[in-house]
Protein backbone atom coordinates (compact mmCIF):
# COMPACT_ATOMS: atom_id res chain seq x y z
CA UNK A 1 0.00 0.00 0.00
CA UNK A 2 3.07 2.41 0.90
CA UNK A 3 4.45 1.70 -2.01
CA UNK A 4 1.28 1.99 -4.23
CA UNK A 5 1.20 5.61 -2.60
CA UNK A 6 4.80 6.57 -2.98
CA UNK A 7 4.23 5.57 -6.83
CA UNK A 8 1.09 7.50 -7.36
CA UNK A 9 2.60 11.10 -5.17
CA UNK A 10 5.55 10.28 -7.95
CA UNK A 11 3.24 10.55 -11.04
CA UNK A 12 1.21 13.48 -9.76
CA UNK A 13 3.99 15.67 -9.25
CA UNK A 14 5.28 14.54 -13.22
CA UNK A 15 1.86 15.43 -14.12
CA UNK A 16 2.01 19.05 -12.71
CA UNK A 17 6.01 19.46 -13.43
CA UNK A 18 5.02 19.40 -17.10
CA UNK A 19 2.43 21.01 -18.40
CA UNK A 20 0.08 18.14 -19.24
CA UNK A 21 -1.80 17.83 -15.75
CA UNK A 22 -2.97 22.29 -16.57
CA UNK A 23 -3.43 21.80 -19.73
CA UNK A 24 -5.99 19.09 -19.50
CA UNK A 25 -7.58 20.91 -16.51
CA UNK A 26 -8.11 24.34 -18.49
CA UNK A 27 -8.89 22.74 -21.65
CA UNK A 28 -11.51 20.47 -20.14
CA UNK A 29 -12.97 23.85 -17.91
CA UNK A 30 -13.24 25.79 -21.03
CA UNK A 31 -14.37 23.12 -23.47
CA UNK A 32 -17.12 21.72 -20.49
CA UNK A 33 -17.93 25.40 -20.44
CA UNK A 34 -18.48 26.18 -24.12
CA UNK A 35 -20.35 23.07 -24.80
CA UNK A 36 -22.67 23.17 -21.62
CA UNK A 37 -23.66 26.92 -22.66
CA UNK A 38 -23.49 27.63 -25.92
CA UNK A 39 -23.74 24.64 -28.13
CA UNK A 40 -25.84 22.63 -25.45
CA UNK A 41 -28.57 25.60 -24.68
CA UNK A 42 -27.64 25.71 -20.69
CA UNK A 43 -29.93 28.71 -20.63
CA UNK A 44 -32.41 27.91 -23.51
CA UNK A 45 -33.37 24.92 -21.42
CA UNK A 46 -34.93 26.61 -18.66
CA UNK A 47 -34.14 24.10 -16.21
CA UNK A 48 -32.00 23.40 -13.42
CA UNK A 49 -30.01 21.02 -14.21
CA UNK A 50 -26.60 20.35 -15.23
CA UNK A 51 -27.71 17.72 -18.17
CA UNK A 52 -26.29 20.29 -20.39
CA UNK A 53 -23.16 19.95 -18.96
CA UNK A 54 -22.81 16.37 -18.70
CA UNK A 55 -24.35 15.73 -21.94
CA UNK A 56 -20.71 16.80 -23.06
CA UNK A 57 -18.34 14.59 -20.95
CA UNK A 58 -18.23 11.24 -22.80
CA UNK A 59 -17.24 13.62 -26.03
CA UNK A 60 -14.74 15.50 -24.35
CA UNK A 61 -13.09 12.27 -22.00
CA UNK A 62 -12.69 10.65 -25.57
CA UNK A 63 -9.87 12.69 -26.71
CA UNK A 64 -8.63 14.79 -23.17
CA UNK A 65 -8.35 11.59 -20.82
CA UNK A 66 -5.91 9.46 -23.36
CA UNK A 67 -4.39 12.98 -23.85
CA UNK A 68 -3.94 12.40 -19.71
CA UNK A 69 -2.96 8.94 -19.58
CA UNK A 70 -0.87 8.22 -22.94
CA UNK A 71 2.47 9.18 -20.71
CA UNK A 72 1.38 6.89 -18.07
CA UNK A 73 3.69 3.60 -19.33
CA UNK A 74 5.01 4.91 -22.73
CA UNK A 75 7.17 7.58 -21.01
CA UNK A 76 8.32 5.05 -18.85
CA UNK A 77 9.60 2.95 -21.84
CA UNK A 78 10.89 5.53 -23.87
CA UNK A 79 13.34 6.94 -21.32
CA UNK A 80 14.12 2.92 -19.98
CA UNK A 81 12.74 4.34 -16.08
CA UNK A 82 10.40 1.14 -16.59
CA UNK A 83 13.86 -0.79 -15.89
CA UNK A 84 14.48 1.45 -13.03
CA UNK A 85 10.76 0.98 -11.35
CA UNK A 86 10.51 -2.53 -11.90
CA UNK A 87 13.47 -3.90 -9.97
CA UNK A 88 12.56 -2.21 -7.46
CA UNK A 89 11.27 -4.28 -4.49
CA UNK A 90 7.12 -3.16 -6.08
CA UNK A 91 5.24 -5.57 -7.70
CA UNK A 92 4.08 -4.76 -11.29
CA UNK A 93 0.30 -4.34 -10.10
CA UNK A 94 1.58 -1.69 -7.38
CA UNK A 95 2.66 0.04 -10.00
CA UNK A 96 0.02 0.05 -12.48
CA UNK A 97 -2.43 0.86 -9.68
CA UNK A 98 -0.54 3.75 -8.18
CA UNK A 99 0.18 5.27 -11.62
CA UNK A 100 -3.63 4.91 -12.70
CA UNK A 101 -4.62 6.53 -9.45
CA UNK A 102 -2.38 9.67 -9.71
CA UNK A 103 -3.71 9.82 -13.45
CA UNK A 104 -7.22 9.56 -12.18
CA UNK A 105 -6.95 12.07 -9.60
CA UNK A 106 -6.10 14.41 -12.34
CA UNK A 107 -9.48 13.82 -13.68
CA UNK A 108 -11.20 13.79 -10.03
CA UNK A 109 -9.81 17.37 -9.80
CA UNK A 110 -10.42 18.67 -13.48
CA UNK A 111 -13.92 17.75 -12.39
CA UNK A 112 -13.98 19.72 -8.56
CA UNK A 113 -13.01 22.52 -10.45
CA UNK A 114 -16.19 22.80 -12.47
CA UNK A 115 -18.23 23.81 -9.60
CA UNK A 116 -19.05 26.94 -10.41
CA UNK A 117 -21.27 25.47 -12.83
CA UNK A 118 -22.97 24.18 -9.08
CA UNK A 119 -22.99 26.98 -7.97
CA UNK A 120 -24.66 28.57 -10.91
CA UNK A 121 -27.57 26.06 -11.31
CA UNK A 122 -28.26 26.34 -8.01
CA UNK A 123 -28.10 30.08 -7.52
CA UNK A 124 -30.31 30.21 -10.64
CA UNK A 125 -32.58 27.67 -9.42
CA UNK A 126 -33.54 24.60 -7.13
CA UNK A 127 -32.06 21.76 -8.83
CA UNK A 128 -32.14 18.36 -7.25
CA UNK A 129 -28.55 17.82 -6.34
CA UNK A 130 -28.05 14.33 -5.72
CA UNK A 131 -29.10 14.12 -9.36
CA UNK A 132 -25.95 16.40 -9.75
CA UNK A 133 -23.60 14.63 -7.12
CA UNK A 134 -24.54 11.19 -9.29
CA UNK A 135 -23.80 13.06 -12.62
CA UNK A 136 -20.76 13.82 -10.80
CA UNK A 137 -19.97 10.49 -9.74
CA UNK A 138 -20.84 8.59 -13.19
CA UNK A 139 -18.64 11.11 -15.18
CA UNK A 140 -15.78 10.15 -12.20
CA UNK A 141 -16.12 6.46 -13.61
CA UNK A 142 -16.33 7.19 -17.13
CA UNK A 143 -13.30 9.00 -16.20
CA UNK A 144 -11.61 6.25 -14.89
CA UNK A 145 -12.54 3.72 -17.59
CA UNK A 146 -11.25 5.72 -20.75
CA UNK A 147 -7.87 5.68 -18.26
CA UNK A 148 -7.59 2.75 -17.38
CA UNK A 149 -7.89 1.51 -21.46
CA UNK A 150 -5.34 4.30 -21.97
CA UNK A 151 -3.46 2.40 -18.89
CA UNK A 152 -3.25 -0.18 -21.37
CA UNK A 153 -2.34 1.08 -24.73
CA UNK A 154 0.27 2.98 -23.36
CA UNK A 155 1.47 -0.29 -21.50
CA UNK A 156 1.89 -1.57 -25.46
CA UNK A 157 4.33 0.82 -26.62
CA UNK A 158 6.98 3.67 -26.17
CA UNK A 159 5.37 5.87 -28.65
CA UNK A 160 2.68 8.16 -27.01
CA UNK A 161 1.15 9.25 -30.04
CA UNK A 162 0.42 5.46 -30.99
CA UNK A 163 -0.86 5.50 -27.10
CA UNK A 164 -3.36 8.02 -28.08
CA UNK A 165 -4.78 6.78 -31.22
CA UNK A 166 -4.87 3.70 -30.01
CA UNK A 167 -6.97 4.29 -26.86
CA UNK A 168 -9.07 7.26 -28.68
CA UNK A 169 -10.56 3.97 -31.22
CA UNK A 170 -11.47 1.89 -28.01
CA UNK A 171 -13.04 4.46 -26.47
CA UNK A 172 -14.69 5.65 -29.49
CA UNK A 173 -16.04 2.14 -29.62
CA UNK A 174 -17.40 2.55 -26.39
CA UNK A 175 -19.59 5.28 -27.17
CA UNK A 176 -20.70 4.61 -30.49
CA UNK A 177 -22.14 0.81 -29.48
CA UNK A 178 -24.53 2.75 -27.42
CA UNK A 179 -25.03 5.80 -29.21
CA UNK A 180 -28.92 6.83 -30.55
CA UNK A 181 -27.56 7.04 -34.38
CA UNK A 182 -25.82 4.05 -34.43
CA UNK A 183 -27.92 1.54 -32.55
CA UNK A 184 -30.98 3.07 -34.50
CA UNK A 185 -28.84 1.91 -37.35
CA UNK A 186 -28.03 -1.29 -36.22
CA UNK A 187 -31.68 -1.90 -35.16
CA UNK A 188 -32.66 -2.25 -38.76
CA UNK A 189 -30.86 -5.26 -39.71
CA UNK A 190 -30.28 -6.90 -35.97
CA UNK A 191 -32.46 -8.54 -33.96
CA UNK A 192 -33.20 -6.39 -30.99
CA UNK A 193 -31.76 -8.63 -28.46
CA UNK A 194 -28.21 -8.14 -30.32
CA UNK A 195 -28.39 -4.66 -30.11
CA UNK A 196 -29.27 -4.47 -26.27
CA UNK A 197 -26.31 -6.79 -25.91
CA UNK A 198 -24.12 -4.59 -28.18
CA UNK A 199 -25.26 -0.94 -26.55
CA UNK A 200 -24.93 -2.55 -23.27
CA UNK A 201 -21.16 -2.22 -23.18
CA UNK A 202 -20.99 1.02 -24.33
CA UNK A 203 -20.24 3.78 -21.51
CA UNK A 204 -23.28 5.77 -23.00
CA UNK A 205 -26.05 3.09 -22.06
CA UNK A 206 -24.36 3.40 -18.49
CA UNK A 207 -23.31 6.98 -18.03
CA UNK A 208 -26.91 7.75 -19.31
CA UNK A 209 -28.86 6.32 -16.54
CA UNK A 210 -26.36 7.96 -13.73
CA UNK A 211 -26.53 11.44 -15.52
CA UNK A 212 -30.53 11.06 -14.48
CA UNK A 213 -29.68 10.61 -11.10
CA UNK A 214 -30.60 6.75 -10.78
CA UNK A 215 -27.14 5.45 -9.11
CA UNK A 216 -27.79 1.92 -10.28
CA UNK A 217 -25.17 -0.68 -9.48
CA UNK A 218 -25.15 -2.24 -12.29
CA UNK A 219 -23.88 0.92 -14.31
CA UNK A 220 -21.36 1.58 -11.25
CA UNK A 221 -19.92 -2.56 -11.64
CA UNK A 222 -19.86 -2.28 -15.18
CA UNK A 223 -17.65 0.82 -15.19
CA UNK A 224 -15.57 -0.65 -12.72
CA UNK A 225 -15.04 -4.31 -14.20
CA UNK A 226 -13.90 -2.07 -17.85
CA UNK A 227 -11.33 -0.77 -15.50
CA UNK A 228 -10.35 -3.93 -13.75
CA UNK A 229 -10.34 -5.43 -16.92
CA UNK A 230 -8.04 -3.20 -18.39
CA UNK A 231 -5.99 -2.57 -15.74
CA UNK A 232 -5.15 -6.45 -15.29
CA UNK A 233 -4.57 -6.36 -19.28
CA UNK A 234 -2.12 -3.52 -18.48
CA UNK A 235 -0.12 -5.96 -15.89
CA UNK A 236 -0.25 -9.09 -18.42
CA UNK A 237 1.37 -6.66 -20.76
CA UNK A 238 4.03 -5.41 -18.71
CA UNK A 239 4.82 -8.47 -17.54
CA UNK A 240 5.36 -10.40 -20.77
CA UNK A 241 6.65 -7.09 -22.61
CA UNK A 242 9.32 -5.27 -20.41
CA UNK A 243 11.96 -4.92 -22.87
CA UNK A 244 11.80 -2.71 -25.99
CA UNK B 1 25.46 -13.70 -2.21
CA UNK B 2 24.67 -13.96 -5.87
CA UNK B 3 24.45 -17.46 -7.45
CA UNK B 4 23.37 -18.01 -11.59
CA UNK B 5 22.70 -21.37 -12.86
CA UNK B 6 22.53 -22.07 -16.10
CA UNK B 7 20.45 -18.70 -16.69
CA UNK B 8 18.99 -19.07 -20.79
CA UNK B 9 17.38 -16.11 -22.74
CA UNK B 10 15.86 -16.20 -25.86
CA UNK B 11 14.09 -13.60 -28.10
CA UNK B 12 12.30 -15.53 -30.37
CA UNK B 13 14.80 -17.47 -32.44
CA UNK B 14 17.53 -15.10 -31.29
CA UNK B 15 19.69 -16.89 -28.40
CA UNK B 16 20.53 -13.92 -26.43
CA UNK B 17 21.91 -15.42 -23.61
CA UNK B 18 22.72 -19.65 -23.39
CA UNK B 19 23.63 -21.15 -20.29
CA UNK B 20 25.21 -18.68 -18.16
CA UNK B 21 26.49 -19.83 -14.77
CA UNK B 22 28.12 -18.22 -12.03
CA UNK B 23 28.61 -17.22 -8.32
CA UNK B 24 29.92 -13.57 -6.32
CA UNK B 25 30.01 -13.87 -2.73
CA UNK B 26 30.58 -11.02 -0.24
CA UNK B 27 33.73 -8.77 -0.85
CA UNK B 28 33.79 -9.47 -4.37
CA UNK B 29 33.75 -7.51 -7.58
CA UNK B 30 32.57 -8.97 -10.64
CA UNK B 31 33.72 -7.76 -14.08
CA UNK B 32 31.42 -8.43 -16.89
CA UNK B 33 33.55 -8.06 -20.12
CA UNK B 34 32.07 -9.04 -23.73
CA UNK B 35 31.35 -7.13 -27.12
CA UNK B 36 28.62 -5.02 -27.62
CA UNK B 37 25.41 -7.15 -27.68
CA UNK B 38 27.44 -10.27 -25.99
CA UNK B 39 24.68 -10.62 -23.47
CA UNK B 40 26.08 -8.81 -20.97
CA UNK B 41 23.24 -6.65 -20.69
CA UNK B 42 20.31 -8.94 -21.01
CA UNK B 43 22.21 -11.14 -18.24
CA UNK B 44 22.11 -8.50 -15.45
CA UNK B 45 18.32 -7.39 -16.29
CA UNK B 46 17.64 -11.60 -15.81
CA UNK B 47 19.29 -10.84 -12.42
CA UNK B 48 18.11 -7.89 -11.33
CA UNK B 49 14.56 -9.49 -12.40
CA UNK B 50 13.45 -7.06 -14.90
CA UNK B 51 12.75 -9.90 -17.40
CA UNK B 52 12.28 -13.11 -16.71
CA UNK B 53 14.32 -15.83 -17.87
CA UNK B 54 13.89 -18.74 -20.30
CA UNK B 55 15.71 -21.74 -18.44
CA UNK B 56 18.05 -21.70 -15.27
CA UNK B 57 17.82 -19.77 -12.18
CA UNK B 58 19.29 -16.55 -10.32
CA UNK B 59 19.68 -16.59 -6.36
CA UNK B 60 20.01 -13.18 -4.52
CA UNK B 61 20.98 -13.60 -0.59
CA UNK B 62 19.13 -17.33 -0.62
CA UNK B 63 15.70 -15.94 -2.74
CA UNK B 64 15.19 -16.80 -5.86
CA UNK B 65 14.49 -13.97 -8.43
CA UNK B 66 11.34 -15.28 -10.04
CA UNK B 67 9.84 -16.84 -7.13
CA UNK B 68 10.71 -14.24 -4.46
CA UNK B 69 11.03 -11.51 -6.26
CA UNK B 70 10.64 -8.69 -3.92
CA UNK B 71 12.78 -9.90 -1.15
CA UNK B 72 15.55 -10.62 -3.64
CA UNK B 73 15.01 -7.25 -5.07
CA UNK B 74 14.98 -5.98 -1.64
CA UNK B 75 18.70 -7.26 -1.24
CA UNK B 76 19.94 -5.43 -4.31
CA UNK B 77 20.80 -1.98 -6.20
CA UNK B 78 20.41 -1.26 -9.63
CA UNK B 79 22.24 0.89 -12.06
CA UNK B 80 20.63 0.46 -15.22
CA UNK B 81 22.64 1.05 -18.97
CA UNK B 82 22.09 4.48 -19.54
CA UNK B 83 21.55 5.39 -16.16
CA UNK B 84 17.62 6.25 -16.47
CA UNK B 85 15.96 8.61 -13.93
CA UNK B 86 12.73 10.62 -13.93
CA UNK B 87 13.73 13.59 -16.25
CA UNK B 88 11.03 16.01 -14.67
CA UNK B 89 12.14 15.37 -11.10
CA UNK B 90 14.82 17.41 -9.17
CA UNK B 91 17.56 14.86 -7.97
CA UNK B 92 16.64 15.34 -4.56
CA UNK B 93 12.99 14.46 -5.81
CA UNK B 94 13.97 11.51 -7.10
CA UNK B 95 16.35 10.16 -4.64
CA UNK B 96 13.26 10.82 -1.91
CA UNK B 97 11.46 9.07 -4.21
CA UNK B 98 13.84 6.05 -4.85
CA UNK B 99 14.47 5.64 -0.77
CA UNK B 100 10.64 5.59 -0.31
CA UNK B 101 10.38 2.78 -1.96
CA UNK B 102 12.91 0.53 -1.02
CA UNK B 103 10.78 1.39 1.84
CA UNK B 104 13.07 4.34 4.38
CA UNK B 105 11.17 7.26 5.56
CA UNK B 106 11.64 9.61 8.26
CA UNK B 107 15.10 9.95 9.65
CA UNK B 108 17.01 7.10 8.01
CA UNK B 109 15.59 8.36 4.46
CA UNK B 110 16.89 12.10 5.36
CA UNK B 111 20.17 10.39 6.20
CA UNK B 112 20.50 7.48 3.62
CA UNK B 113 19.92 10.17 0.91
CA UNK B 114 22.48 12.52 2.80
CA UNK B 115 24.88 9.66 2.52
CA UNK B 116 24.27 8.75 -1.31
CA UNK B 117 24.10 12.70 -2.30
CA UNK B 118 27.47 12.57 -0.18
CA UNK B 119 29.07 9.32 -2.08
CA UNK B 120 28.26 10.41 -5.32
CA UNK B 121 29.08 14.61 -5.03
CA UNK B 122 25.88 16.03 -5.94
CA UNK B 123 25.19 18.07 -3.38
CA UNK B 124 25.38 21.42 -6.06
CA UNK B 125 22.74 20.23 -8.11
CA UNK B 126 20.04 18.93 -5.47
CA UNK B 127 17.36 20.94 -6.07
CA UNK B 128 17.85 21.12 -9.89
CA UNK B 129 15.57 19.06 -12.50
CA UNK B 130 17.64 15.89 -13.69
CA UNK B 131 16.55 17.06 -17.47
CA UNK B 132 19.04 20.06 -16.99
CA UNK B 133 21.76 17.84 -15.58
CA UNK B 134 25.07 16.91 -17.72
CA UNK B 135 25.08 13.62 -18.73
CA UNK B 136 28.00 13.02 -15.88
CA UNK B 137 25.80 14.13 -13.52
CA UNK B 138 22.68 12.23 -15.14
CA UNK B 139 24.77 8.85 -14.48
CA UNK B 140 25.59 9.58 -11.13
CA UNK B 141 22.17 10.51 -9.72
CA UNK B 142 20.68 7.07 -10.92
CA UNK B 143 23.60 5.84 -9.36
CA UNK B 144 22.77 7.16 -6.45
CA UNK B 145 19.62 5.79 -6.37
CA UNK B 146 21.41 2.23 -7.32
CA UNK B 147 23.25 2.98 -3.43
CA UNK B 148 20.44 4.36 -1.64
CA UNK B 149 19.64 1.71 1.02
CA UNK B 150 23.05 0.31 1.17
CA UNK B 151 22.38 -3.10 -0.43
CA UNK B 152 24.39 -6.19 0.07
CA UNK B 153 24.55 -6.81 -3.91
CA UNK B 154 25.28 -4.24 -6.23
CA UNK B 155 24.20 -4.43 -10.49
CA UNK B 156 26.27 -2.05 -12.36
CA UNK B 157 25.76 -1.77 -16.31
CA UNK B 158 28.18 0.53 -17.70
CA UNK B 159 28.66 2.49 -14.15
CA UNK B 160 31.21 4.51 -15.96
CA UNK B 161 30.18 5.04 -19.30
CA UNK B 162 29.68 8.46 -20.39
CA UNK B 163 31.68 9.96 -17.46
CA UNK B 164 34.65 12.21 -17.45
CA UNK B 165 38.47 10.86 -16.83
CA UNK B 166 37.88 12.37 -13.13
CA UNK B 167 34.42 11.30 -12.97
CA UNK B 168 35.82 7.75 -13.73
CA UNK B 169 38.17 7.38 -11.13
CA UNK B 170 35.73 8.71 -8.29
CA UNK B 171 33.60 6.21 -9.26
CA UNK B 172 36.39 3.30 -9.70
CA UNK B 173 37.23 3.98 -6.08
CA UNK B 174 33.97 4.10 -5.02
CA UNK B 175 32.91 0.51 -6.72
CA UNK B 176 36.44 -0.88 -5.37
CA UNK B 177 35.35 0.62 -1.52
CA UNK B 178 31.97 -0.90 -1.69
CA UNK B 179 33.27 -4.31 -3.01
CA UNK B 180 34.80 -4.70 0.11
CA UNK B 181 32.01 -5.50 1.69
CA UNK B 182 29.28 -5.90 -0.95
CA UNK B 183 28.85 -8.58 -4.07
CA UNK B 184 29.63 -6.25 -7.02
CA UNK B 185 28.85 -7.27 -10.58
CA UNK B 186 29.53 -4.64 -13.58
CA UNK B 187 30.02 -4.80 -16.77
CA UNK B 188 32.32 -2.60 -18.84
CA UNK B 189 33.80 -2.07 -22.13
CA UNK B 190 36.77 -0.62 -20.63
CA UNK B 191 39.56 -3.22 -19.83
CA UNK B 192 42.02 -1.31 -17.62
CA UNK B 193 39.07 -0.91 -15.36
CA UNK B 194 38.85 -4.60 -15.20
CA UNK B 195 42.20 -3.97 -13.63
CA UNK B 196 41.85 -1.36 -11.26
CA UNK B 197 38.55 -2.40 -9.84
CA UNK B 198 37.66 -6.24 -10.12
CA UNK B 199 38.42 -9.07 -8.26
CA UNK B 200 37.25 -11.22 -11.25
CA UNK B 201 36.06 -11.07 -14.53
CA UNK B 202 34.15 -12.85 -16.89
CA UNK B 203 34.27 -12.41 -20.62
CA UNK B 204 31.11 -13.32 -22.69
CA UNK B 205 30.66 -13.85 -25.78
CA UNK B 206 27.57 -14.60 -27.83
CA UNK B 207 25.47 -15.41 -24.50
CA UNK B 208 28.09 -17.71 -23.24
CA UNK B 209 31.46 -17.26 -20.69
CA UNK B 210 34.31 -17.93 -22.73
CA UNK B 211 37.04 -17.02 -20.03
CA UNK B 212 36.76 -16.90 -15.71
CA UNK B 213 39.81 -15.66 -13.81
CA UNK B 214 41.33 -12.71 -11.92
CA UNK B 215 42.54 -9.86 -13.98
CA UNK B 216 46.33 -11.36 -13.38
CA UNK B 217 44.91 -14.94 -14.40
CA UNK B 218 43.10 -13.74 -17.91
CA UNK B 219 46.62 -11.50 -18.78
CA UNK B 220 48.50 -15.05 -18.31
CA UNK B 221 46.61 -16.20 -21.58
CA UNK B 222 47.85 -13.56 -23.11
CA UNK B 223 50.61 -14.81 -25.97
CA UNK B 224 52.64 -12.22 -24.70
CA UNK B 225 52.68 -13.18 -21.78
CA UNK B 226 55.55 -14.79 -19.59
CA UNK B 227 57.95 -13.05 -22.80
CA UNK B 228 60.71 -10.85 -21.49
CA UNK B 229 61.78 -7.22 -23.40
CA UNK B 230 64.97 -6.44 -23.88
CA UNK B 231 66.25 -2.56 -24.75
CA UNK B 232 69.64 -2.02 -25.96
CA UNK B 233 71.22 0.81 -26.86
CA UNK B 234 72.98 0.11 -29.68
CA UNK B 235 73.95 -2.48 -32.04
CA UNK B 236 72.91 -4.55 -34.94
CA UNK B 237 69.16 -5.57 -33.72
CA UNK B 238 69.30 -8.87 -36.62
CA UNK B 239 72.51 -9.95 -34.90
CA UNK B 240 71.53 -9.94 -31.47
CA UNK B 241 68.68 -11.27 -31.82
CA UNK B 242 70.06 -14.38 -33.93
CA UNK B 243 72.62 -14.75 -30.54
CA UNK B 244 69.61 -14.76 -28.48
CA UNK B 245 67.85 -17.39 -30.59
CA UNK B 246 70.92 -19.67 -29.98
CA UNK B 247 69.99 -19.46 -26.12
CA UNK B 248 69.03 -23.10 -25.15
CA UNK B 249 65.69 -21.53 -23.24
CA UNK B 250 64.57 -19.33 -25.70
CA UNK B 251 61.80 -20.20 -28.33
CA UNK B 252 61.65 -17.37 -30.39
CA UNK B 253 62.21 -13.31 -30.81
CA UNK B 254 60.62 -10.85 -32.23
CA UNK B 255 62.01 -7.63 -33.03
CA UNK B 256 59.91 -4.46 -31.82
CA UNK B 257 62.55 -1.84 -33.30
CA UNK B 258 65.53 -1.99 -34.89
CA UNK B 259 67.28 1.47 -33.46
CA UNK B 260 67.33 1.95 -30.21
CA UNK B 261 67.13 -2.17 -30.35
CA UNK B 262 64.44 -3.60 -29.28
CA UNK B 263 63.39 -7.15 -29.06
CA UNK B 264 61.12 -9.32 -26.91
CA UNK B 265 61.94 -13.13 -26.27
CA UNK B 266 59.65 -15.44 -25.90
CA UNK B 267 60.37 -18.55 -23.55
CA UNK B 268 60.36 -22.11 -24.37
CA UNK B 269 57.32 -23.97 -22.21
CA UNK B 270 58.71 -24.98 -19.21
CA UNK B 271 61.22 -22.76 -18.34
CA UNK B 272 60.65 -20.64 -15.02
CA UNK B 273 60.90 -16.70 -15.14
CA UNK B 274 63.41 -16.63 -13.09
CA UNK B 275 65.80 -18.67 -14.74
CA UNK B 276 65.06 -17.27 -18.36
CA UNK B 277 65.67 -13.41 -17.48
CA UNK B 278 69.18 -14.74 -15.74
CA UNK B 279 69.71 -16.55 -19.12
CA UNK B 280 69.18 -13.55 -21.12
CA UNK B 281 70.96 -11.54 -18.69
CA UNK B 282 74.02 -13.22 -18.33
CA UNK B 283 74.03 -13.62 -22.33
CA UNK B 284 73.76 -9.80 -22.78
CA UNK B 285 76.75 -9.65 -19.85
CA UNK B 286 78.89 -11.88 -21.83
CA UNK B 287 78.22 -9.93 -25.10
CA UNK B 288 78.38 -7.06 -23.55
CA UNK B 289 75.43 -5.59 -25.14
CA UNK B 290 74.57 -2.15 -23.51
CA UNK B 291 71.54 -3.60 -22.10
CA UNK B 292 68.96 -0.71 -20.54
CA UNK B 293 66.33 -2.54 -19.70
CA UNK B 294 64.89 -6.09 -19.60
CA UNK B 295 61.67 -6.91 -18.12
CA UNK B 296 59.00 -9.01 -18.29
CA UNK B 297 55.61 -8.69 -19.83
CA UNK B 298 52.47 -9.52 -17.90
CA UNK B 299 50.41 -10.04 -20.58
CA UNK B 300 47.77 -7.32 -21.78
CA UNK B 301 43.94 -7.95 -21.02
CA UNK B 302 43.17 -6.37 -24.38
CA UNK B 303 45.27 -9.04 -26.35
CA UNK B 304 43.45 -11.80 -24.15
CA UNK B 305 39.95 -10.06 -24.91
CA UNK B 306 40.79 -9.60 -28.64
CA UNK B 307 42.25 -13.36 -29.07
CA UNK B 308 38.81 -14.71 -27.31
CA UNK B 309 36.24 -12.50 -28.81
CA UNK B 310 37.38 -11.63 -32.71
CA UNK B 311 37.91 -15.09 -34.09
CA UNK B 312 33.96 -15.42 -33.28
CA UNK B 313 32.65 -11.79 -33.87
CA UNK B 314 34.32 -12.20 -37.65
CA UNK B 315 32.34 -15.46 -37.85
CA UNK B 316 29.15 -14.47 -37.20
CA UNK B 317 29.30 -11.32 -39.33
CA UNK B 318 29.79 -13.59 -42.47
Amino acid sequence: MKSIITIAKRELTGYFASPVAFVFIVIFLILSGFFSFMVGGFFERGQASLESFFAWHPWLYLFLVPAVGMRMWSEERRLGTIELLLTMPVTPWQAIVGKFIASWAVVALALVLTFPMWITVNYLGNPDNGVILAGYVGSFLMGGAYLSITAMTSAMTRNQVVAFIVSVVLSLFLILAGYPPVTNMLVSWAKPWIVEAIASFSVMTHFEGLQKGVLDSRDILYFLSVIGFSLFSTSVIVRTHRAG
Amino acid sequence: MIQVRNLKKTFGPKVAVSGISFEVKKGEVLGFLGPNGAGKSTTMRMVTGFIPPTDGEAIIGGFNIVENPIEAKRLMGYLPENAPSYADMTVLGFLNFAAELRGLSGAAQKSAVGRAVEMCFLENVLHQSVETLSKGYRHRTCFAQSIIHDPEVLILDEPTDGLDPNQKHEVRTLIRKMGETKAIIFSTHILEEVEAVCSRAIIIDRGTIVANGTPAELKCRSVSAGAISLRIASGNAREIASKLDGISSVDRTTIVSESPVAIRVFPRKNVSNNDFARALSEAAFKEQWPLLELHTEEGRLDEVFRNITLPDTKASNK
